[in-house]
Parts: structure tokens; sequence; C-alpha cells
């Protein structure tokens, strides 16, 4: 690097031949001249700029060549690239990355649903990186001290470029997972009311503590909206309880109580048994019963149901 | 009674004490209540008390501990306590730090209290549902 050893700068003419419009006022007369990173970029961006449609084919192609976004139209393709590409040389222009952030996000929204990888977005725009860089090589293949200097103001936007892209779809992605998981667990929660005042919680997959403690606040809500005096929580559908979660079925069952309703448990799996038991969780105060059939006939007790067939000689 | 209305009402309801707790107490408020409450049951000679708890957002270790000791208490003169009207958030949150109404009966709202009431303290073992 000399660009600070020599000072004699003739001011005038690098504002001129720093503007957009004027990049080809960049020649090597200029060489070792004091340039910052603010007179650089602009002349990036009208080279950029100029040779737009051949940097853009250029990028499409070599898209391609690597078969990434296959999932992709060819016309999607040339749409999107071209907006890629007016958007990462706007951030080169403005250096806000703001609006660049906002568009991959709309991007990863459109994109994901369509099965569009991680890998495949971030290469996509490191190949963009590269296609330009080259095309700055060639253009300044010349004067290899200018070239340094275009590249030192390159290269930090061209990586900030990268990396907001890639954070953005991460980010976009997160955000559809996170919402799937609630979807999930929404579903996978019912409280069913089966008579007057009787709840069942059939329990379906692994529990969680996240996924317990939900089941839990809705449980009581539900126990509140239907009056309920007995709540059947079936745990048949659930592969597995460790520790944690035993505590906390031990704990719903004590909070149904302080809201005065008594909670039978059933299906409880041999396994699951012999893991209660094994772990010494206390149970003692719970109410269980082997299946869920038996869990509703004591249910049926305890309210003061008496369920008769009407014919009984059928019996 | 020396707690003003706002905090807290004792009504007669037949042999029953029905305690409302319209409001957060402090603990010293809180002890003031069980005290009236236990001299009350004595005036009227009561064979029952229903605690409504179902304006409080909140109920701590020491709230929780003299509703036990409410109970108790009255139980040693002769009435039986229900608890009525815990909110699910109070009641999550008593499980989760640990506290518990011990072996107090809990009910659902008032209506609940005092069937159940009626179903122990006349000893009819009929079950309303």
């Amino acid at each position: 690097m000399d660009e600070n050893s020599t000072v004699d700068v003739d001011a005038s003419y690098v504002e001129a031949g720093g503007t957009p419009q004027a990049p080809e006022g960049f020649p090597d007369a200029l060489a070792g001249d004091r340039q910052d990173v603010d007179q650089l970029l602009p002349q990036l961006v009208a080279h950029l700029g100029e040779h737009r449609t051949k940097l853009r084919q250029e990028w499409a192609s070599r898209i391609q060549d690597a078969r990434l976004l296959q999932a992709m139209t060819p016309q999607e393709m040339a749409a999107e690239t071209t907006s890629v590409y007016d958007n990462y040389v706007e951030v080169l222009e403005t250096g806000s990355v703001e609006a660049l952030q906002h568009y991959a996000r709309d991007l990863s929204e459109r994109i994901i649903p369509r099965g569009v990888e991680t890998h495949e977005v971030v290469g996509i725009v490191l190949l963009l990186r590269d296609v330009l860089a080259r095309s700055l090589f060639e253009k300044y293949q010349q004067d290899f001290a200018l070239l340094n200097r275009v590249l030192d103001a390159y290269e930090p936007a061209a990586n900030r470029i990268a990396n907001t892209v890639a954070v953005s779809f991460v980010d976009e992605r997160e955000r559809v997972i996170r919402q799937q998981q609630d979807a999930i667990r929404e579903l996978s929660t019912p409280v069913l009311p089966v008579r007057e005042r009787l709840l069942i919680l059939p329990i379906i997959g692994v529990l969680d503590s996240e996924r317990a403690r939900q089941l839990t606040e809705q449980l009581l809500a539900a126990i509140r909206i239907h009056r309920a005096k007995v709540v059947v929580i079936d745990i048949t559908g659930a592969p597995d309880v460790d520790e944690a979660v035993a505590n906390h079925l031990v704990r719903t069952v004590d909070a149904s109580r302080l809201m005065g309703a008594s909670a039978i448990i059933t299906g409880l799996s041999p396994e699951i048994a012999r893991t209660l038991v094994t772990i010494g969780v206390d149970l003692s105060k719970m109410n269980t019963i082997g299946d869920l059939q038996g869990g509703l006939e004591e249910a049926e007790r305890l309210l003061g149901y008496t369920v008769t067939r009407q014919n009984d000689s059928a019996e | 009674m020396s707690i003003g209305p706002a905090l807290v009402s004792i009504l007669r309801q037949g042999s029953y004490l029905i305690a409302s707790i319209h409001t957060a107490l402090d603990d010293s408020q809180m002890i003031r209540f069980q005290e009236d409450l236990i001299e009350q049951i004595g005036q009227h000679r009561s064979r029952g008390v229903i605690i409504d708890v179902a304006a409080l957002d909140v109920l701590d270790s020491f709230g929780s501990r003299t509703l036990r000791n409410i109970a108790e208490m009255a139980r040693l003169r002769g009435a039986l306590t229900v608890i009525v009207g815990i909110q699910p958030e109070v009641a999550f949150a008593m499980v989760e730090l640990g506290m518990g109404t011990g072996s107090v009966f809990t009910a659902l709202d008032l209506e609940e209290g005092l069937a159940y009431l009626s179903s122990r303290v006349s000893s009819s073992s009929a079950l309303s549902t």
C-alpha cells in the first residue's frame, strides 16, 4: 500500500473521476494517488452498473453450472438474479444493508417453502461476489496497486452483503420453524370435554418441558371454562416419560386439584411404570388407572354417572 | 370487624361463613383476616367456611400458609374450610413454587364450594353434578 506516501492529490480531478457518471475518467494517470473507499466505491458501482447485463448473465450461467437453485424456473431465476444483482450494487453504492435485508427476507419467504437450502443461497451470493471480483480484476489488471485498493473497498462491503443475506435467510427459516412448532404444539394438546364436567387430555408424542408447560396451561384454562370436576390424562400415546416430565405431571395434578378438579392418569405403559418407580418420582398422590376405559369409568363413578345399556336382555 | 370492606368481606350464609378476599393482602392484613375469621366462626357457630380467592392473581407463600392455618384453626373450632376460585395462573405458580394448600379442600368456585360443604357437613352423600 503506497497511497499514503504520495500526498500530492489533484482533488478536483479525483472528485470528477469518482462520480458514477464518469467511470472512464479513472485511467492509469491516477494510479498511486490517494483514493479512499468513499471515492473508489462509486467507481465500482458505475462499472458494475455499466456491465450489468453481461455480469448478470455470467453469474446466472455459473449458478447453473453449479446446479444451484434448481427448484426455480429459468424465468424466475432471471427475475431474481436481476433483483439480487441490483440490490447488491445498491448496497455497494449506499453502504446501507437495510433494503437488502428486507429483500433477502422477502426472497427467503418465497423460496423456503420450495425447499431451497441454506448452502444454495449462500452459494449464489458468493458466486456473484466472485463474478464481480473477476470483472474488477479484468478492469484494473494493468495497475496492481489500484486493483489492491479497489479490492480493499470492495471486499468488506461484499462480505457484509454475503453475511446479511445468509443471516436473513437463516432468520427467516428459523421463524418458519418456530411457527410450525407452535402450530404442532397447539394441535397436539387438545383438551376434550366428554361429559358435563369431565375432560379428557390425551397426550400424544414426546413431551418436552415446553410442551408440558403449555399442556398444563391449556388444561387449567379448560378446567375453568368447562367447570370440570374430573380430568382424565391419558398418556398411552407418550413414548417416554423422564423425570422432569413426571414431576411436571405431578404438578399438573396438584394444580388441577387447587382448581377443584381431580385428575386421573391412565395408560401408563409397563416401561413408563418401571421408569417412574426406578427414578423414584412420588406418585402416591396420583390416581392412576390402567387404561382410558377404566379411567372414564372411574371418572363417571366420581361424578355420579351410571351408564346402563338400554336393552338389558342384550347383556 | 376491623378490616375495611374494601379488602375482605366475611358474610354469613346459614351455618356457613363466606369470606371473600378482594385484593392482595399484605402479611399484617392477612393475620387480621385470620383473626377476624376465626373469631366469627365462634360467634356464628358456623359449621363451614368458604374462602374465595378468585380476585387474587397472586398468592405468596405467606398467604397460602395462612390459608392452611386458618383451615386448621377452623377445624379445631368445628368448621370445615374450602378454598375456592384459585385462578389457573395462581394454581400453577403455587405448585411450581411447591406451596400447596395441604389437606385443605379446594373447589372451582363458590357454587362448588357450597355444594361440597353441604355434602360433607350435613353428612349426606349426595354428590351434586
